[in-house]
């Protein structure tokens, strides 16, 4: 046991760590043979902060994510064959090839959608939960926004919202550096994100992002006291991401060696690996079995995705609304 | 049994039925209760101009109190209609979209479409329009264009206390998002309507005036002008046909053209900005779809291109009013090819 995690509870940690990871790497050279449409923001490097919050979330809860979503919707339990074809715009996809990578959503696992708008999830998730405590069950809500979100009216005013209204809601700023090419050491007014918890009378924590336990541990408390009446949390999760702001994006902004020096030091299925071998909770072999198995995982996705048909022309007029006059 | 009421608690009774027969609905909005938190009464204002008031007596919680904040909870009324709600929410004037149109025209109306026929987004949004309340730019515009425009969106923008009661408890149990625009001049008409529950289908014109000389479109407080105008027209022996579209998405075409193919003369009426407008959009409808039946050019009635005046002596003016309507449709009459 670490942090009152079983050995089931760790194996499914680090396997959805590294669904992400796999996914995501995947993604990224895929996209540069051009078969991937669109505008996709990839995840890699933040896969603690999604498993190590989500992991305390039931089906019933609800997650609202950004557009470096991919992760958030893995981690939410999303099927990764559906998941890649929506990503490669195919029929099949989850949402039928109509949302992409910045709208891929799935409602029946409570996965309310990445999103292409910064701060956009806020206000949905006060929603989420506002649906949660007038129905009288004792779901949450969880909001992921950014750095850059971070600064939106949206967040700011769902923060509030969220405290007035005492809802079972946590907010988790993940906090990368960057707003796109725009660092939040200058972008972010307070320093930390969490800091602003304060001004709403909000509980708040900071925790590494590169350590699963330690974001499992905050979310665990925020999660527990939203879910027996306490109101809003909000979370900053300090992590870095691999990649750029959009697949194509040069990191010109990034100092030469920084990623390297990241995915050396601060990787976080390096360091689980570290903790839980050295603890003798899991086996190298085991660790390595499971990259085994979320390998063809995802070669699968995108086998599936890339011999998965495209959507036909009368699908370009349905699904505007439910029924129209 | 019908009785006369008055177009605002034609809305109020709306809500007040549609949360006794469904528990999932909830209404909410700055002030809707009033009060809240303060050392007097509670249900103090019940709206800003009292269209819900009484109802947190009756339903208690599900009528909430929200902060001056509307990104933050017409956001959440739209998450809470995919959650399972039914959600009411009062954007107080349709003025103040602008702080919070992401949620409506980027979240709620493409969740549908974007999450591939997955999401089910049943909110109403209320809201307050129009001018001759000396309010001035900021509080008195209509603004159904702007959302009319968004495929996924619905629009609703009723003209008498009977419409406003079946299409509002239409709107609510509609699966759509839905947008309700009052006027805020029509909130004290008076106007026969049944205490029992009823639901107006959407994309019905109704044929308020009927006629063979001349077809008036119009749409909210605008059908009563359209009335009056036909009324002194008839003194002249002219007939006109006055269509209340009652919904502007969807919108009832079949009715305007069939209208059109009758009397050969289209005017419109709109009291909002004349670019890109309802009355832009019906009249290159019509130049479509009835050119053959046209005996004149269409012809459209709307504000000037300026903000909404504050002055009486200016807003007057900007107003679209009978004796314009009037003398406009004359001119279409007396038009020869």
């Amino acid at each position: 046991m670490i942090a009152q995690l079983d050995k089931k509870q760790l194996v499914q940690a680090y396997s959805t760590m590294r669904r992400i990871r796999d996914f995501e790497e995947r993604v990224h050279l895929e996209f540069a043979t051009g078969e991937i449409p669109g505008f996709v923001h990839l995840y890699a490097g933040e896969e603690a902060s999604a498993t190590g919050v989500i992991m305390h979330l039931r089906k019933g809860d609800y997650v609202a994510s950004t557009h470096r979503g991919h992760g958030h919707c893995i981690a939410k339990g999303m099927n990764l064959l559906t998941m890649m074809a929506e990503i490669y715009g195919k029929k099949p996809g989850i949402c039928g090839g109509k949302g992409g990578s910045m709208h891929v959503a799935d409602l029946d696992l409570g996965m309310m959608g990445a999103n292409g708008i910064v701060g956009g999830g806020g206000p949905l998730i006060c929603g989420a939960a506002l649906a949660a405590k007038i129905k009288k069950t004792d779901n949450v809500a969880v909001c992921f926004f950014g750095d850059g979100g971070s600064n939106q009216g949206t967040i700011l005013e769902s923060l509030n919202l969220a405290a007035v209204w005492q809802l079972p809601a946590i907010f988790v700023a993940e906090n990368n550096g960057y707003a796109e090419s725009t660092s939040s050491r200058w972008s972010v007014a307070t320093g930390n994100i969490a800091d602003r918890g304060a001004a709403f009378g909000m509980p708040s924590a900071i925790v590494d992002g590169h350590d699963f336990f330690a974001v499992y541990e905050a979310a665990g408390e925020a999660v527990k006291r939203a879910r027996d009446g306490g109101g809003p949390s909000l979370i900053e999760v300090k992590v870095n991401r691999y990649f750029g702001h959009f697949e194509g994006d040069q990191q010109t902004y990034r100092g030469p060696d920084e990623v390297k020096n990241l995915r050396e030091t601060k990787d976080c299925l390096l360091l689980f690996r570290k903790k839980v071998t050295s603890q003798g909770e899991l086996t190298d072999e085991e660790l390595d079995q499971i990259d085994e198995e979320v390998k063809r995982e995802v070669d699968d996705a995108v086998d599936f995705a890339k011999g998965a048909p495209k959507p036909e022309a009368s699908d370009l007029l349905t699904d505007v609304y439910v029924a129209y006059a | 049994m019908t009785r006369k009421i008055s177009f605002k608690q034609a809305i109020n009774e709306a809500i007040a039925q549609e949360m006794g027969r469904d528990e999932t609905v909830i209404a909410m909005g700055e002030d809707n209760v009033g009060g809240m938190g303060g050392t007097g009464e509670l249900d103090a204002w019940g709206g800003v101009l009292g269209v819900t008031k009484g109802l947190y007596g009756k339903y208690g919680d599900r009528i909430m109190d929200t902060p001056i904040s509307e990104s933050a909870f017409i956001g959440a009324a739209i998450g809470a209609a995919a959650c399972g709600l039914r959600p009411v929410a009062e954007l107080m004037f349709v003025d103040f979209m602008g702080v919070c149109f992401d949620q409506i025209f980027n979240q709620a109306a493409k969740f549908r479409y974007m999450f591939g026929g997955k999401a089910v987004t049943p909110v109403v949004i209320r809201t307050m329009i129009g001018a001759g309340f000396r309010a001035a730019a900021q509080h008195s515009q209509c603004l159904y264009s702007i959302f009319t425009h968004i495929p996924g969106l619905k629009c609703v923008v009723p003209s008498s206390p009977y419409d406003a009661k079946g299409l509002l408890i239409q709107s609510i149990r509609d699966n759509d998002p839905v947008i309700f625009f009052e006027h805020k001049l029509l909130y004290g008409l008076e106007g026969e309507v049944p205490e029992e529950s009823y639901a107006i289908p959407f994309g019905e014109a109704n044929v308020v005036r009927e006629g063979d000389d001349v077809t008036i479109v119009a749409i909210g407080r605008m059908v009563h002008v359209a009335q009056q105008a036909a009324d002194e027209l008839a003194k002249e022996g002219i007939q006109a046909e006055v269509v209340d579209l009652r919904t502007t998405s969807p919108l009832d075409e079949d009715t305007i053209l069939e209208s059109v193919a009758n009397t050969g003369r289209l005017v419109v009426i709109d009291e909002s900005y004349p670019r890109c407008n309802l009355a832009t959009d019906i009249a290159a409808l019509v130049g479509q779809k009835a050119f053959g039946d046209l005996k004149a050019p269409v012809t459209m009635v709307s504000a000037p291109h300026t903000p909404v005046p504050f002055s009486d002596a200016l807003e007057d003016l900007y107003i679209p009013n009978p004796a314009r309507v009037k003398s406009v449709t004359k001119e279409v009459l007396e038009y020869a090819k």
